[in-house]
């Protein structure tokens, strides 16, 4: 088991190397001079020159490899060409508002999904069926920035029920955690881009689960409990389930990066500060210490996600063993 | 089987006919497209007494009402098919085309050319999708064909991992077997054995991917990414979100999504009756 998790943490190392190298280069390719953002064509050459000096961009190629790698893996992100600031504050901040929204979204997704999932097996055959099915794949066809912009026009313009975008209301100075967070006003502006992300992730939990669940109740142990008189939906909850699940924690890896692209669009449509929302607007301005740190965060949550994701699965079956 | 017996079986499931008549009711439209069109999409529409027809709701002259800039909806949904199924088709088949190709030859050949290919479908499975298209998008240019290029890039590997799982169960039944010990070359196995069986799976997988490559295209679009020169529904869409219409003007909205939404749909109903076909089990008698 040691000996897997070392392996597994090695490959990961070894894809965000290979990941960020790419990315230091396209970057470096990125058309626009990111030294206009910079400097004031009005300064003089030396001050120029100095500022340049200042961000290591006078260096060759090669060099600012070397210190671009070594930064990183020191944590250590540079400076936002635009704000000026850190990027480390920029962006940790943003990191735990997708983390919230992402968390919300996939969690309720999972949830409804398998659970939906296994009931709508139950119902075979039925209308039922049909229209969840028909209903699932409606919501997974459409393009999830234009569900938010009904879900904002219906729910937050037309009745009132939800505030319009953002986190917050605005013009508020909040700094700790519970201020931020634990509160009934970001839930409130917490849940309809939670639900509108929940909408677009849920297609693929509940299918599987249905189908894997059809699958599961042909089986000969649950041909067994149905002889020893269980009801139906004891055999279906407590029996078939757990063990229908397991196709669908496989494919979390999936949803997650899935999601992580879907985070980009949500956020950008309801306002929400987090880290989808950012790599739009660095990329745009050419800010790239910001846009390389959001990349990276991203990647990083994808691979360590679905490494978790692996590992909870050997958790759930007892049939796996990893070695 | 057959074509003509695969075409019936598709048209047995309410749900696949659905897909396919939604298809060609698109592919129609696009072809159609400037005939039928109304008005020129891009022209500034004015009313009878002269004044700009600026965000009219829909009515006998606009069929689906005009935007913000005094253009016809309904001809922007209709120019916007034939780019939806430009990029949809065109994605599918490529995406298909080199996953199947790399699918086939990693579980064929196995060994190191099977390690070295799943570790870079690995290693491209780690990147996000959304960002990366968009940083290709912004170095290379916003151009359809590198929204296409990106598209390719990074959807191939769904159907490389499964048509190598079919080919590696296939490898081992006795009909490939046989050929082997017959002494059958590479080329014969790949092309006449393997890939009429791996075929269906891959049509599968096409389908999918055309949905999937649409919706990637509305998303670059809407958040500014997309090609300038073409009317795309997801460049409506980015229109419709940046004059702010998303109170106002519902006949500007509604329509490019359910556009969208339909399209995709059918290349989901379709990939799922396929699926039938491939697998008697499914089938309901």
């Amino acid at each position: 088991m040691r000996a897997f998790i070392i392996r597994r943490l090695i490959q990961m190392i070894l894809t965000m190397v290979v990941l960020m190298t790419i990315l230091f280069f396209m970057f470096r390719v990125l058309p626009g001079d990111p030294t206009t953002s910079l400097l004031d064509a009005a300064l003089p050459v030396e001050a120029q020159n100095a500022v340049l000096h200042q961000f290591g961009l006078d260096k060759p190629l090669s060099e600012q490899y070397k210190i671009y790698m070594v930064n990183l893996a020191h944590g250590e992100f540079g400076i936002s060409f635009n704000t000026r600031e850190p990027v480390s504050n920029v962006i940790m901040d943003k990191l735990w508002n997708t983390l919230f929204l992402m968390g919300f979204s996939v969690g309720l997704a999972l949830l409804i999904g398998i659970f939906g999932g296994a009931i709508v097996a139950w119902y075979r055959g039925t209308t039922f069926e049909a229209v969840a099915v028909s209903v699932v794949l409606f919501f997974r066809s459409s393009p999830v920035f234009w569900i938010g912009m009904m879900a904002l026009s219906v729910f937050s313009y037309k009745l009132g029920w939800f505030p319009i975008g953002g986190m917050h209301e605005p013009g508020q100075n909040l700094v700790t955690f519970r201020e931020r967070y634990l509160n009934l006003e970001f839930l409130h502006h917490l849940i309809l881009p939670g639900l509108v992300g929940a909408s677009y992730y849920i297609a693929n939990p509940l299918l599987i689960m249905r189908s894997s669940t059809i699958e599961v109740m042909e089986d000969d142990f649950i041909e067994m409990a149905r002889a020893k008189g269980l009801s139906e939906r004891t055999i279906l909850f407590r029996h078939a389930m757990r063990n229908s699940m397991l196709p669908v924690v496989t494919q979390v890896a999936l949803l997650i990066g899935f999601a992580i692209g879907g985070q980009v669009l949500v956020e950008t449509v309801f306002n929400w500060p987090g880290i989808g929302r950012e790599i739009v607007t660095a990329i745009q301005l050419n800010d790239y210490p910001v846009a390389q740190a959001t990349f990276f965060m991203m990647g990083v949550l994808v691979i360590v996600l679905n490494f978790l994701t692996d590992l909870v699965y050997g958790v759930l079956d007892p049939r796996v063993t990893y070695k | 089987m057959t074509v003509r017996e695969i075409f019936r079986l598709l048209i047995k499931d309410k749900l696949g006919a659905i897909g396919i008549g939604i298809l060609l009711f698109f592919i129609i439209l696009a072809i159609l497209a400037p005939f039928i069109s109304p008005y020129d999409p891009t022209i500034e529409n004015f009313r009878a007494d002269g004044s700009f027809a600026r965000m009219d709701p829909p009515s006998l002259q606009h069929l689906l009402g005009t935007t913000r800039m005094g253009r016809d909806v309904l001809s922007q949904v209709i120019a916007g098919t034939r780019v939806a199924l430009y990029v949809g088709l065109t994605s599918a088949v490529m995406v298909t085309l080199i996953g199947t190709v790399i699918g086939l030859v990693s579980a064929y050949f196995g060994g190191w050319v099977d390690d070295l290919l799943m570790r870079f479908t690995d290693i491209v499975y780690g990147v996000p999708f959304l960002p990366f298209t968009m940083i290709l998008v912004a170095i290379l240019g916003p151009s359809i064909w590198n929204i296409i290029f990106a598209i390719i890039l990074i959807s191939w590997r769904t159907t490389a991992r499964v048509i190598r799982a079919e080919v590696l169960t296939l490898k081992e039944r006795t009909f490939i077997q046989a050929a082997k010990l017959t002494g059958a070359s590479h080329r014969r196995i790949i092309f006449h054995h393997l890939a009429p069986n791996i075929l269906p799976l891959s049509l599968v997988y096409s389908s999918l991917a055309m949905g999937w490559a649409i919706l990637t295209e509305a998303s670059i679009s809407f958040l500014g990414y997309g090609d300038p020169f073409l009317m795309s529904w997801g460049k409506i869409l980015f229109d419709a979100y940046v004059a702010q219409a998303i109170n106002d003007a519902w006949w500007w909205v509604v329509p490019p999504g359910l556009a969208i939404t339909l399209l995709v749909m059918s290349g989901f109903f379709v990939s799922r009756s396929l699926e039938e076909v491939l697998n008697p089990r499914l089938r309901r008698l």
